[in-house]
């Protein structure tokens, strides 16, 4: 099962000295839904094209199947692509555009003893691997239509036959479902992934959609900035962040100054809390990272820490709720309402209190406005509280 | 209201329209249907016109061979100008259009200057010992004319079809296992065919009908229609027959653009209006 694939080896690219990639190692195993996540810009359709293909990186190599294949051009790739808005060709109805790939195929003649003369797939194979594949995306009866005839969800299903079709070792998808709408969206989701499985075919899979990639994914890849930020199953990336920017980007995180006294023994907000965390320098300023599902609310006097709720959402399955302690605003999820104003106290586990090396991040992802500007105006005024 | 205003605005055009356009055609189809002598309606010129077949068919002929020799000198340019940077580009396409912001006639004329027995030509092929060559008075002449003349109306539909193919559809061919030729005989070829259709029509239209560049550059042997057309009337022979002429040429084209769009089908059109 997991025998690699694909490695990705000290791989830079630059445009006009704008670096893009910086030093990528990365390795994919053998039918692996691997998934690059990241902001926009992140680098992560960058690395997407340069396993097509399409894009030659200034330094470092690509191995396929241990052999460097940086120079082999995407027609001689045992690689397709799922292009992002689909890329289908105008000109070519439904059965043409599925058909494209398997034309330009030639495979060992069974009528040559030698095996040496190569030869076109007959008629009749292209027209039933074509009718199979259009079945497994539900599209039969859609043959002749050109692709302005179909919808975006069918098109979407039109370039996966396309790519499938050829039977690839690999297929790249590079934001396959960003055009559709939420429903389509989800169903498709669950549709790539049972194709997915059924074909044994390793995925590659670019998005900036966290829950997507999260959902659907063996392994993820988080990005930024042009680096790996981190790499795991998708419990470990939402559980264990390794930074505070796979701490944000991933879910929804309170980021908070901290300083780390000792081996499980943190200090934040003037107080020490006991945490699972250990191996950092003695009195090492770290982030620390809360969720704002992990945090029990509970009666003032019982609270580490008071605060003052200042906004309430209904969410549908919860509240989201800011809270305000000594000017900071937290997010928190909650079942039960808690009018504005309301006075709350909160307690904190040791296991939902997680520590990380300090990073230049701060905040970009949360999904409340008010935080980014607060925090960086606020960490200043924090800092001289601890002193 | 709102339609009031739009025929409002409109009204120069349709007035002008109307003038030079309408009432034209009105005469050349009133000459073209009475009788010379008489006055009276008939359809005696059109009958006549059996004995012109040759000539009308001779102009389709240049036209459609100059037609595609535009193409095919056209199109690796407008490939080329479409895969340029943007500043090229527009540089490249400025030069393509140069030569139309000279006259016509022009253009032409400075071509009997190259091509003829004493000409430019010739004379320096003189100091090498070779010619005087017959370069003009020759149905290659004639092409030629018509080629330098029309060629830009080739290369600038074309440049902006091909412009606009999108270059993910080039990279999906190469994925599927396209290399470079089967990309172009397969992809980019086939999404060209609305530039090659009104590229073509633009040189084919202006071609079947010149009268001009026949006469400077051609001899005797390659008359034109548009010769025949002009002389019955320049020359006072008989209107009534040049008018009939005119109408069967203009039917001609107008069939022959038709079917060009048939062709086309419903695809955008990527042309520009001369």
């Amino acid at each position: 099962m997991s025998k690699e694939l694909i490695r990705l080896r000290n791989i830079r690219m630059a445009f006009d000295d704008e670096v893009v990639l910086n030093d990528l190692n990365l390795y994919i195993n053998d039918k692996e839904f691997l998934t690059l996540l990241g902001p926009s810009g992140c680098g992560k359709t960058t690395t997407l094209r340069i396993i097509g293909g399409f894009t030659t990186p200034v330094s470092g190599d690509v191995l396929f199947n241990g052999v460097r294949i940086n120079d082999v051009p995407p027609y001689r790739r045992q690689i397709n692509t799922v292009f992002q808005k689909y890329a289908l060709f105008p000109h070519m109805n439904v059965f043409e555009n599925v058909a494209f790939g398997l034309r330009l195929k030639k495979i060992p003649d069974p009528a040559d003893p030698t095996g040496k003369r190569m030869v076109k797939l007959s008629e009749a194979e292209i027209s039933s691997r074509v009718m199979e594949m259009l079945e497994t995306v539900s599209l039969k009866g859609f043959e002749s239509r050109k692709p302005d005839a179909l919808s975006g969800g069918q098109q979407q299903r039109v370039a996966i036959a396309r790519a499938l079709v050829n039977r690839p070792k690999v297929l790249l998808l590079d934001e396959p479902l960003a055009a559709l709408d939420l429903r389509l969206r989800k169903d498709m989701q669950n549709e790539l992934k049972r194709i997915q499985q059924a074909t044994g075919i390793t995925f590659i899979y670019v998005t900036h959609d966290q829950e997507e990639a999260l959902s659907m994914s063996d392994t993820v890849v988080v990005m930024d900035k042009g680096r790996i930020q981190q790499i795991g199953r998708p419990e470990d990336i939402y559980n264990e962040p390794k930074n505070a920017f796979v701490a944000d980007f991933i879910g929804e995180s309170n980021i908070l100054d901290g300083v780390m006294l000792s081996d499980y023994h943190v200090r934040f907000f003037g107080r020490v809390f006991d945490c699972v965390d250990k191996g950092f320098a003695p009195n090492e300023s770290v982030d620390v990272v809360i969720r704002p599902e992990d945090i029990d609310i509970v009666p003032q006097a019982q609270g580490h820490l008071v605060g003052t709720v200042t906004s309430i959402t209904f969410k549908g399955l919860n509240y989201d709720i800011i809270v305000e302690f000594k000017g900071f605003k937290w997010l928190i999820q909650t079942t039960d309402y808690h009018p504005v104003g309301a006075v709350i106290g909160i307690r904190l586990n040791p296991e939902d209190i997680h520590i990380m090396h300090k990073s230049e991040y701060s905040g970009m992802f949360g999904d409340y406005s008010s935080y980014s500007a607060e925090y960086d105006e606020l960490t200043e005024d924090a800092g001289d509280e601890e002193e | 209201m709102k339609k009031n205003n739009a025929v409002l605005l409109s009204a120069p055009y349709l007035a002008w329209m109307v003038a030079f356009t309408l009432i034209p055609l009105g005469v050349v189809a009133y000459y073209a249907l009475t009788d010379p002598s008489s006055g009276a309606f008939s359809l005696g010129n059109l009958a006549n016109l059996g004995m012109y077949l040759p000539v009308l068919w001779q102009s389709i002929v240049y036209s459609l061979v100059s037609a595609c020799i535009c193409l095919i000198l056209g199109y690796p340019v407008a490939y080329f100008i479409a895969h340029c940077g943007p500043f090229a580009q527009k540089f490249l396409y400025m030069l393509v259009m140069l030569p139309m912001c000279m006259s016509f006639l022009l253009r032409t004329l400075a071509w009997v200057g190259l091509l003829q027995d004493t000409g430019i030509i010739n004379s320096l092929l003189g100091k090498i010992g070779i010619g005087p060559l017959t370069l003009i008075r020759t149905p290659g002449a004639v092409v030629l004319g018509m080629v330098y003349n029309y060629l830009p109306y080739m290369i600038l539909p074309l440049y902006a079809t091909i412009v606009k193919i999108d270059r993910r559809l080039i990279e999906a061919a190469e994925d599927l296992g396209c290399n470079g030729v089967q990309v172009f005989l397969r992809v980019v070829l086939p999404l060209s065919v609305p530039g090659i259709l009104s590229g073509m029509t633009m040189v084919f239209v202006p071609s079947v009908s010149t009268f001009y560049i026949s006469q400077k550059l051609g001899g005797t042997d390659t008359v034109l229609i548009g010769d025949v057309i002009e002389r019955q009337f320049k020359q006072g022979n008989n209107p009534n027959l040049g008018a009939a002429l005119s109408l069967v040429l203009m039917l001609l084209v107008l069939v022959c653009t038709s079917i060009l769009n048939r062709f086309g089908g419903d695809q955008e059109e990527g042309g520009v209006v001369v």
